[in-house]
């Protein structure tokens, strides 16, 4: 029954969605980490989805198959008090662009709404489906 | 006689059916609007209605037989899904991902529309039938 499916489908992609939104909370919550357990500032985090085969043939799900490390190059700023600075006074910061973040929270939030919805839907269906021939 | 009562049934079961296909078909479009190089995909709902009408028999339950006296599996009643194609694309996108949401929304509620029509023209068949047994 395909209607089922689209509970896998939408649940896949509730999840991948939710894994998004938590790297881009550990973003923004380490947006000033100057440090982290290796010594190291931070670097961002970013999911890579990828989609992966259902029950049936044509309809994909959802998976998040890695985590990467944003490559981009980490903000620089001179700051002599700071305890993590260098002998000229620049701190490392980690290169987590907030502006960037905000948007893919948006982005998340919304396409895991959107999958709701689709899961509301098709229980919709399923239920006026088993009241054919009452009443 | 059974075999009248399912024969007036059928096309909105066909119907039923092909539709319920291709709602899983645009969930999994939803589902995938930000996997990149994923390409929407969706029904030709014209051919696969057809196809269901025309009781194409899939080969869906072959057992295996280790004698020629093994009976055949019984075939499996359901019509292949009248293959999915790809939605041609409207505006393209850096990471090539061709799901667009507004078309995917609007086709989902249509198609749950039409679901819901064909459960109703159901409702209203047995309801004929009914009356046409009770004869009251």
């Amino acid at each position: 029954m395909s209607l089922f499916n689209v509970f896998n489908i939408s649940g896949s992609a509730m999840s991948a969605q939710s894994q998004r939104l938590n790297t881009v909370a550990s973003n923004l919550a380490n947006a000033d980490s100057a440090t982290s357990a290796n010594g190291t500032p931070y670097k961002a985090k970013q999911v890579v989805f990828s989609a992966i085969p259902s029950k049936s043939p044509d309809a994909n799900g959802v998976k998040v198959t890695k985590v990467v490390e944003d490559k981009s190059p980490p903000k620089i700023i001179y700051d002599p008090k700071h305890p993590m600075a260098d002998q000229k006074g620049y701190v490392t910061m980690p290169n987590v662009n907030v502006t960037e973040e905000m948007v893919n929270m948006i982005s998340a939030s919304r396409a895991y709404q959107n999958n709701v919805d689709t899961m509301n839907a098709a229980k919709t269906m399923l239920m006026k489906t088993l009241t054919i021939g009452q009443s | 006689m059974i075999n009248k009562l399912d024969a007036a049934l059928s096309f909105h079961q066909n119907a039923l059916r092909v539709r319920g296909q291709r709602q899983e078909l645009i969930a999994a479009n939803i589902a995938n609007a930000d996997t990149p190089n994923y390409k929407a995909r969706d029904l030709d709902f014209k051919a696969a209605m057809k196809n269901a009408m025309s009781g194409v028999v899939n080969e869906g339950f072959n057992t295996a037989k280790t004698s020629p006296q093994h009976i055949d599996g019984l075939p499996t009643s359901a019509p292949s899904p009248g293959g999915a194609m790809f939605r041609p694309i409207i505006q393209g996108s850096v990471d090539g991902n061709t799901v667009d949401m507004d078309v995917e929304r609007n086709q989902f509620a249509d198609n749950a529309i039409r679901y819901e029509a064909s459960i109703i023209m159901i409702n209203g068949q047995l309801k004929k039938m009914l009356a046409a047994i009770q004869g009251q």
